[in-house]
């Protein structure tokens, strides 16, 4: 029962990233898209965990810590980047 | 009765998740979208998570999924901060705050 629970949180949350990637693709605004990517990337962390157990892989925590610090790190930069070019033009 | 947990973790985690992205799609304005998007960000992920450590039983891998909440907790709210702050700067710029003084924002050169 436990298994099936997974399976469907990974499909769900694989179907709310396909939903997000419209806001990112479509968004008026540049912030819009650094939002949805940002969304996406917590969204794929979660998702890289639950398949962990899953598969019975332990060592993919591992692989979601440095995903989670890799987003973090593209997010602030991003942002940076708009907030300097507001300013300058 | 700790399944019960589990799947009643699990499927506010993924409410969450769903609002959020929904908030996403739907609402009209970008600090709206900021609003709905750390909602998702923050307590989508602790519940999921929650229920990842009952599921796992506790031991070193229930330390490190701890470890990943103390990091998103730490990182959404900084990531979603940064975010409104340049959306802000970017109106801003824009002149739609010149007559509003309460709304400036420090510049890094500030005290």
């Amino acid at each position: 029962m436990m298994h099936g629970l997974l399976i469907f949180s990974i499909v769900f949350l694989a179907i709310t990233v396909m939903i997000c990637s419209y806001r990112a693709i479509k968004g008026p605004k540049a912030t819009d898209r650094l939002i949805a990517i940002n969304v996406i990337g917590t969204k794929t962390v979660v998702l890289i965990c639950i398949l962990s157990f899953i598969l019975k892989e332990t060592y993919f925590i591992d692989v979601v810590l440095v995903y989670a610090l890799i987003s973090f790190v593209s997010t602030m930069v991003i942002a940076r980047h708009i907030e300097n070019r507001g300013s300058k033009t | 009765m700790k399944n019960v947990l589990i799947f009643v973790l699990m499927a506010g985690g993924l409410f969450f998740f769903l609002v959020g992205t929904i908030g996403l799609l739907r609402l009209q304005d970008v600090m709206t979208r900021i609003h709905s998007a750390a909602k998702c960000d923050t307590l989508g992920a602790l519940l999921c998570t929650t229920a990842l450590i009952l599921y796992s039983g506790g031991g070193f891998i229930g330390l490190k999924l701890i470890i990943v909440i103390v990091f998103l907790w730490i990182t959404n709210p900084t990531a979603t901060h940064l975010i409104a702050r340049a959306e802000h700067a970017q109106q801003e710029n824009a002149g739609i705050y010149e007559t509003i003084h309460t709304n400036e924002v420090k510049k890094d050169g500030d005290i």
